[in-house]
């Protein structure tokens, strides 16, 4: 049904989009409850700075990427010696999906740890429990919601990320050519429409699955922590 | 022992407060806003005082001159929450669990078979805290701050979110916790009727300064204090004992030192102490003995202080034997009878005016 290159668009997609959320994950879970949670000079600075790549044309992003993590780029020159290449490799595009689908992990999880009682977290110390286990057993948990409505978001955003990463990483099949990346190169091939509209049925597809496992994980927590 | 001796600055609040108790039950007890909540805050742990110095059961937990400021999870204080604070995507089991499990082994004083027999967990542990009342709740959250074996129980208003037979259900525990487990507990309120009938030591808070402390029965029968002591108005304190039962009228008789007190009938055995507030307004003053009345407690007294109020309204203190009682009457009555210092005189009460909720076990 699909052919060896259209299986390696697909695999390829999901790495990029796993490696985009898995990577957001731990900084965003932990600048969204510094959002939810404290107030400190320059706050509103930095809540905009999160945001940029949510306004930002992406292909600004691209470009900004390919600046800063190109071979020759102030951070690119810096990881190469120790063997962290991102410019044109599947790694780059999973770094510029990440960047663009972080505000939108972060707004959901600020939220959700927003419209945690504080209290609760009080309750745990005067228990025992320290800063890092309170976060662990009870911020977080009660977070889950909000994590997975964030990381469907932001997978979502990384399954579809397409002017930055061509813009940082170009459109090289079996290496960087994710899903919306290919379907773009059958539309400028003459007569190559099936093949487009194959791969466009089959992202519908991921990501009414996606959305499925989102709403899954949610009602599951739901049902462990409504509240009376 | 609860020592706090304390400055607390917030935004737009100043608390200074100082008091120590050695009893069983300390009650902060104020209106809303009067800081209570802060205090007891700062004991947990949860407020940095700016300057002062905690201690309790000998353990140092805040002293700002040696820059001592334990954590919270250091503190082992059970607080015991307003609305119980369940983490609600736990079972009441895994609730329970949480504080115990935190502390080592060897530290655990408190029997949790024990605890959750006194408390009547044992149906609740398999369910979630938002299938719980409200009562039931409050149970939990109280066993939890207990399994975590503290050395102080603070409870913050902890019948505030409850109806009245919940209340009387809580307060009843309470009272079961004091007798069974030795532990201290500070309590938060600004409902009299608990204070009178939990308190031991009574420390009245205002505006974030403490107006009064000490022993509950001097603090709850001083007139001076009406003011913040509030809709219960002035009072005194009696402290008895259950003298006898009379089933047929359903009354029953309280000895104190210096006389008897009838009243409407109390739930506990013959020779339980107990304690009966009696406000004000509810004693009158008579010279003779009076025949014909309906009055139930008639009462030899002597006259202690007379109020220099110039109003219309005058309190009067008595004493009968070494019980104090103060009665508020007429300024013209205090006139036409010449009331003055060591005069014999007899105090009456009504029965029905000692309800429920004024008598509460000692």
């Amino acid at each position: 049904m699909l052919s060896a290159d259209e299986w390696r668009v697909v695999t390829l997609s999901l790495q990029v989009a796993f490696w985009g959320v898995a990577g957001s994950l731990p900084l965003g879970i932990a600048v969204a409850y510094v959002l939810a949670r404290f107030d400190f000079p320059g706050k509103t600075l930095f809540d905009a700075f999160v945001h940029l790549p949510l306004v930002l044309p992406p292909v600004v992003v691209g470009f900004a990427l390919l600046v800063l993590f190109g071979r020759n780029g102030p951070i690119g020159s810096l990881l190469a010696p120790l063997g962290i290449v991102f410019a044109f490799k599947w790694t780059g595009a999973a770094l510029a999906a990440a960047i663009m689908g972080f505000p939108l992990l972060v707004r959901a999880l600020r939220l959700a740890f927003e419209s945690i009682d504080p209290r609760l977290e009080r309750a745990a110390r005067t228990l025992g429990a320290g800063p890092w286990r309170v976060f662990f057993t009870i911020t977080l948990p009660l977070a889950i919601p909000g994590l997975a409505t964030g990381a469907l978001l932001c997978f979502a955003r990384c399954l579809g990320e397409f002017g930055a990463t061509i813009t940082f990483v170009s459109n090289i099949p079996g290496e960087t050519q994710t899903l919306p990346l290919a379907i773009y190169t059958y539309t400028q091939v003459p007569g190559a429409d099936a093949q487009a509209l194959k791969l466009s049925i089959l992202s519908v597809i991921l990501s009414l699955v996606a959305l499925a496992a989102s709403e899954w994980l949610v009602r599951r927590s739901r049902g462990k922590s409504a509240h009376g | 022992m609860v020592e706090v001796d304390v400055a607390i600055d917030r935004e737009d609040f100043h608390l200074e407060a100082r008091f120590a108790a050695d009893a069983p039950i300390v009650a902060l007890f104020g209106r809303s806003g009067s800081g209570k909540t802060t205090l007891v805050n700062a004991i947990a742990g949860l407020v940095r005082p700016r300057r002062g110095r905690i201690a309790v059961a000998g353990r140092v937990l805040f002293d700002a001159s040696r820059q001592i400021d334990l954590a919270p999870e250091k503190r082992r204080v059970g607080y015991v929450f307003q609305e119980g604070l369940l983490f609600p995507h736990l079972s009441v089991r895994a609730n329970l669990d949480y504080g115990e499990r935190l502390l080592p082994a060897g530290e655990r004083f408190v029997d949790r078979p024990r605890v959750i027999a006194l408390l009547g967990l044992d149906a609740l542990l398999a369910r979630k805290p938002n299938t719980l009342s409200g009562g039931e709740k409050q149970r939990v959250a109280i066993g939890r701050a207990l399994l975590a074996s503290p050395h102080v129980l603070l409870m913050d208003e902890p019948l505030a979110s409850l109806d009245a037979p919940r209340k009387a259900e809580i307060l009843a525990y309470v009272e079961l916790l004091r007798d069974e487990l030795k532990l201290p507990i500070v309590y938060v309120s600004h409902a009299l009727e608990e204070v009178t009938r939990l308190a031991d030591h009574l420390v009245v808070m205002s505006e974030g300064h403490v107006v009064a402390a000490g022993p509950a029965v001097d603090v709850l029968g001083r007139k001076d204090l009406a003011p913040h002591l509030g809709r219960f108005e002035a009072g005194s304190v009696i402290e008895a004992r259950v003298a006898t039962h009379d089933e047929a009228y359903g009354l029953t008789t309280l000895a104190f030192d210096g006389g008897q007190l009838i009243v409407p009938n109390v739930d506990a055995l013959p020779g339980e102490p107990v304690r009966a507030r009696i406000r004000a307004r509810d004693v009158s003053i008579a010279l003779e003995r009076p025949a014909g009345v309906s009055v139930q407690n008639i009462l030899p007294a002597t006259v202690d202080a007379i109020g220099d109020e110039f109003g219309a309204i005058v309190d009067v203190q008595l004493h009968i034997g070494s019980t104090v009682l103060t009665a508020r009457v007429t300024r013209k009555a205090v006139a036409e009878l010449r009331l003055a210092r060591g005069r014999p005189v007899f105090a009456m009460v009504k029965a029905v005016s000692i309800d429920r909720r004024s008598v509460g076990f000692a």
